[in-house]
């Protein structure tokens, strides 16, 4: 294989988005499965990575590799380097105001449990209250609940409708003065739901409540601009977003980060250690104990590099049009129902097919080439709201076209003959 | 299509999956337990009463998918009027009927039991290999501990 990596050609800034040159940068979506060309449109669990990631991450192993922050010698230098580097990248990709507020974890849920932990056990008490939305994922359901059980805080809900919407209303008559957190979420990734999380955001700095948001689905599909959502915290996932597994971004304000203590203990956030005492590194080192994901860091950088050189907004007119398109074929599936009809929504199309159980729908649809995610996706308690065990989901990213989605309504129609 | 058809949903299984044989939960019965497979969420209860060292009646609840409510629901069929020891050599038989190898010979009397032979399509597809299984290992736990709740993991 070819070692070069085209730079993208520059219109007035940006690259022009074309989504067919784009799929073309993915190596893997000429993968052919049971003989058939893959459909990928399970890009919500995980997306898949185009050409430069790779490359960026085999070079980096190939030529630069060694550990950072410690030697003085010319590989670690280089490899310091690049993974600071790929701290002001993300800290533009947030647009964040400091590189001391980005943090590197392993991904969404590590970054989330850190703010459970490291904010959590520091500043909840007995009767204290955290308020999440009806549609988190686990991730940002159980890191509360652990942190809460400990300390007898309390769990509380923000209800949604049968639309799969956040019932905003409610929300202030839920903070109290109590609350301490509100955990949102910014794309629901079982219902597509994008959440009015600056209106969350505004309403909680009304009653002084901080705001973690996850936006493991909403990088590859929105702007996420935390000064702009006035965040406190915000999650995200390096993997949903183009970039590699394990690895994961947690912007924090920085006066939270102050005086937040360390989640984990080790090398790297120390400043001087002795068996009496230690003191901690400075932002955002403190948060970041151990070797880290280096190449896995570097890789996110060459993601996030990929996504900004587009104008978000073609992006995301190109995955509308796809949404739209698929919503048409699949209302023409006898007996389809959607799931999630909320009416901001982004990337993914959710459905239960009358008596067909989604594994059957699953397994079927892989036999066709397509590759969809059948099962609870990591919400069960939406998947109780809406009274199902478990639901089919398409979700789309840039790269997809609208075969895709035609593959995916030959399949189903194909089962509903099956199963009839 | 037509081929996963043929090797994975066979007319045995869509036939039980459409029309469950003994399924509901009985007035009455000796042993019962849940089978639970957390990453899907399928679920069967399997209800059954034992008299003199035998398997007088099965029946089950849940809900699942083809595979599993098939599976289950032939189970009921099999198991129903079998000595308990026979019930327990056919449990691990049907295992291996789902797990053995591609190309491994099955080893069953297709007489009596040739309808499990419409699982063997299920090797090809490991991860459905417990929603076939799960209404089995119900049914043994039903029987190790009269009562309970067991999960595939
Ligand atoms: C909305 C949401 N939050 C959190 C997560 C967890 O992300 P990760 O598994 O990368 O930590 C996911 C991934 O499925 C997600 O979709």
């Amino acid at each position: 294989m070819s070692t070069t990596v085209k730079t993208p050609e520059k219109i007035a800034g940006k690259r022009r988005f074309d989504p067919a040159v784009v799929r073309g940068e993915f190596p893997i979506l000429s993968t052919r499965v049971h003989g058939k060309p893959l459909a990928f449109l399970d890009s919500a669990a995980s997306s898949q990575k185009p050409e430069v990631v790779i490359e960026t991450i085999a070079n980096y192993y190939r030529s630069e590799h060694s550990n950072i922050h410690r030697g003085v010698y010319y590989l670690s230098e280089i490899a310091t380097a690049k993974y600071e580097a790929a701290r002001e990248t993300t800290r533009r990709f947030l647009n964040a105001g400091s590189t001391r507020e980005i943090i590197f974890t392993a991904g969404t849920t590590d970054a989330i449990n850190l703010v459970a932990n490291a904010y959590g056990r520091e500043f909840f008490r007995e009767g204290d209250e955290v308020l999440i939305s009806g549609m988190e994922h686990h991730a940002n359901i159980v890191s509360w609940q652990l942190v809460c059980q400990d300390l007898g805080a309390k769990l509380k809900v923000i209800p949604i409708n049968e639309r799969g919407e956040l019932d905003l209303e409610s929300l202030p008559g839920l903070i109290s003065e109590r609350t301490r957190m509100v955990g949102i979420v910014y794309v629901s990734n079982s219902l597509g739901t994008v959440n009015p999380v600056k209106e969350v955001i505004r309403i909680a700095h009304q009653h002084g409540v901080p705001v973690l948001v996850d936006a493991a689905q909403a990088t590859s599909h929105l702007s996420v601009d935390v000064q702009d959502l006035d965040a406190d915290f915000l999650a995200m996932s390096g993997h949903k977003v183009y970039g590699p597994t394990g690895v994961g971004v947690l912007y924090g304000k920085e006066h939270h980060l102050e005086k937040m203590r360390p989640f984990k203990g080790g090398g790297d956030m120390i400043r001087s250690v002795t068996f009496e005492k230690t003191t901690f590194n400075d932002l955002p080192f403190k948060f970041e104990a151990g070797t880290p994901n280096i190449a896995g860091v570097i890789g996110l950088a060459a993601a996030l590099e990929y996504v900004m050189a587009f104008d978000i907004n073609e992006v995301a007119a190109w995955e509308d049009e796809l949404l739209q398109y698929g919503e048409n074929l699949l209302a023409g599936v006898p007996g389809l129902r959607r799931i999630g009809t909320a009416a901001h929504r982004a990337g993914s199309l959710a459905f239960v097919l009358a008596d067909v159980h989604p594994h059957d729908i699953g397994t079927l649809l892989d036999h066709e080439g397509v590759a969809i995610r059948t099962g609870h996706h990591c919400t069960q308690p939406v998947m109780s709201y809406f009274k199902v065990p478990a639901t089919s989901r398409a979700s789309v990213a840039m790269y997809n076209n609208k075969a895709d989605l035609e593959a995916l309504q030959r399949g189903l129609l194909k089962i509903v003959e099956v199963f009839r | 299509m037509d081929d996963v058809f043929r090797e994975l949903y066979q007319e045995i299984i869509l036939d039980h999956n459409k029309n469950p044989r003994h399924f509901g939960v009985p007035d009455s019965y000796t042993h019962s337990a849940e089978g639970y497979n957390p990453l899907c969420g399928d679920k069967v209860h399997v209800f059954l009463t034992v008299r003199d060292g035998k398997i007088d009646s099965i029946s089950f609840k849940g809900e699942g998918c083809a595979i599993s409510k098939a599976s289950a629901s032939v189970m009921t069929t099999l198991l129903t009027g079998m000595p308990l020891a026979e019930a327990h050599a056919l449990m691990k038989r049907f295992v291996e009927v789902v797990t053995g190898p591609m190309d491994g010979i099955v080893d069953i009397d297709e007489e009596r039991f040739g309808q499990l032979l419409a699982f063997v399509g299920v090797r090809e597809f490991p991860a459905r290999v417990k929603c076939a299984t799960l209404a089995w290992h119900a049914m043994e736990a039903a029987l190790k501990q009269g009562e309970g709740s067991v999960t595939t993991e």
